[in-house]
């Protein structure tokens, strides 16, 4: 596929602030003394974030003024659930933020239905890929557990990165193990599910696609010149020497490198390095969700090998 | 994505004859020519007078060479949306702009309702939808809609654009459902095959295959008489 950057800031910035928020009522649930301050900055942060995602998946529709006709669909349409699920979770995290702002506090019933919503939009975003069964690099269980694992170590990390910056060292000083933990799990499931990648081999043939069960089959003309919307939406056109860079950002910058910061914090005791693990973990996101767009092989992109 | 069962009482589709097609286009340009001047138009043409012109269509014509030099093969191989008997464009709309029509099961795009998030053609094994650059709605085949059922025309013309063009009868048009139909008579007796079976879409179009017709006289000079 070519990756859209409309999704890929979606997809990276939203799961990040759901991991945050996650972590942030995890922690209030957990009874870490959190000064209120705290926790509405945390979630303003959140709000932020996600209105950024907001807007960012408005950017990749023909149509936005149409977008709440998206909502109609839920019955079939993994899409139309997380349009349903997203503005719900935005409303409940703007409401938890409201509560402490007007000193109800935090209420552990309305942080559960948060914790709740953000796990019900990773799966809405997750299935959206992991349904296309002929895409196979996304239909599996991998892709559920990557964008929640990844959106819980990012988010995890940047509250542990806020704590230190607002000055409460021990909740970063609790935080940083899990951010450290969670990083290194996300990083294991992503390094097997490349690795399943790299052995995959889709169903489909030429011989399948075009019933023309002769060997060899080779095209000889897509049937255009310029190429359409078949070349430009299903294909990246990068080489295999440009992925690869994609590659090493990914082991790098997602996760090696936010990783060994993280636990140099811990063992230094230093959580100046927290906030740097955040800002480094920011391109290896990106690259992260570029390359799982990257590396999904569409079965279309059988009948577009050769324009003539 | 949910599967579920759409039953339709007719189901209309083409049967492509990969022994005859010529590869000459005529149905590409027919098709063209119709739905850009109907109700599914005006399909967009972009940098049409450029170096690299492109533009929406729902027809292309591909070409293939099967086998080894010099024993090859070339196959001519129209493709277009296959209106699929259990489509997977259709459940993952989220707005229900896409959807396959009870009465003739012809698999159509509601281009008012459409939000253009292209989903429907990531999930769509074969290409077939195009996503059109001006209107910026999905577009795809809709096998004539505004053509095959208008009793206005002749009953002769009602039939697809591309149908009535193609040059060789390459293309049949009718009811798979119906077994006595010319298409249901060519599936069954001239070995008609769906695309990409393995994902189990159940396209309603189908291909009858290129037959190798042996040469009626001698092929090497020194046999003639």
């Amino acid at each position: 596929m070519n990756p859209a950057w409309s999704v890929i800031v979606f997809t990276t910035v939203a799961g990040a602030a759901q991991g945050l928020v996650v972590t942030l009522a995890l922690s209030k649930l957990a009874g870490l003394p959190l000064a209120p301050g705290f926790v509405g900055g945390a979630l303003l942060v959140a709000l932020a974030m996600l209105l950024t995602g907001l807007v960012s998946s408005f950017l990749h529709l023909g149509h936005p003024l149409r977008a709440w006709r998206a909502v109609l669909g839920w019955r079939s349409s993994w899409l139309s659930r997380e349009v349903i699920v997203l503005p719900a979770f935005i409303g409940a995290v703007a409401l938890w933020w409201w509560m402490l702002y007007s000193g109800l506090g935090s209420s552990r019933w309305w942080m559960l239905a948060t914790i709740a919503l953000a796990a019900l939009l990773w799966l809405c975003t997750a299935m959206i890929y992991a349904c296309l069964r002929f895409i196979a690099e996304w239909a599996h269980p991998f892709t559920l557990m990557n964008y929640t694992l990844l959106g819980l170590a990012s988010g995890c990390t940047l509250l542990a990165a806020l704590a230190q910056w607002r000055d409460e060292l021990a909740t970063a000083q609790v935080l940083s193990p899990s951010a450290l933990a969670l990083t290194l799990v996300a990083w294991a499931i992503r390094s097997l599910s490349l690795r399943r990648n790299a052995g995959l081999k889709s169903l489909s043939t030429l011989q399948s696609a075009t019933g023309i069960q002769t060997q060899p089959l080779r095209q000889h003309s897509m049937g255009m010149s310029a190429g359409a919307f078949n070349t430009r939406e299903f294909m990246h056109g990068f080489g295999l020497a440009a992925l690869q860079r994609v590659h090493w950002a990914l082991h790098g910058l997602c996760f090696a490198a936010p990783a060994v910061l993280i636990g140099l914090s811990l063992a230094l005791s230093m959580p100046a390095l927290l906030p740097l693990a955040c800002l480094v973990q920011v391109p290896g996101l990106l690259a992260e969700r570029w390359l799982f767009f990257a590396q999904a092989r569409h079965p279309q992109n059988l009948y577009y090998q050769v324009v003539s | 994505m949910t599967t579920k069962e759409i039953t339709v009482a007719k189901q209309l589709a083409l049967v492509i004859d990969l022994n005859v097609c010529v590869g000459c286009h005529a149905c590409v340009t027919s098709c063209k020519q119709w739905n850009t001047s109907g109700a599914a138009g005006p399909l967009a043409d972009v940098n049409a007078y450029g170096a690299s012109p492109t533009g929406t269509f729902f027809n292309r014509v591909q070409t293939y060479e099967a086998g080894t030099f010099p024993d090859t093969q070339t196959v001519h191989f129209p493709k277009s949306c296959l209106h699929c008997q259990d489509p997977p464009c259709v459940p993952v709309c989220p707005t229900g702009a896409s959807y396959k029509r009870k009465q003739d099961g012809i698999v159509l795009v509601d281009y008012d309702k459409c939000i253009g998030c292209k989903y429907c053609s990531w999930a769509c094994p074969y290409g077939a939808r195009e996503f059109d650059e001006q209107r910026k709605v999905m577009t795809k085949c809709t096998l004539c809609v505004d053509r095959i059922h208008d009793e206005q025309l002749p009953p002769e013309d009602r039939k697809p654009a591309c149908v009535k063009a193609c040059p060789t009868g390459a293309r049949l048009f009718g009811d798979v459902l119906d077994p006595q139909s010319e298409v249901s008579v060519a599936i069954r007796e001239r070995g008609g095959y769906p695309l990409m079976p393995e994902w189990q879409t159940r396209p309603a179009n189908q291909y009858l295959p290129r037959r190798i017709t042996p040469p009626a006289c001698p092929t090497d000079a020194k046999d003639w008489p």
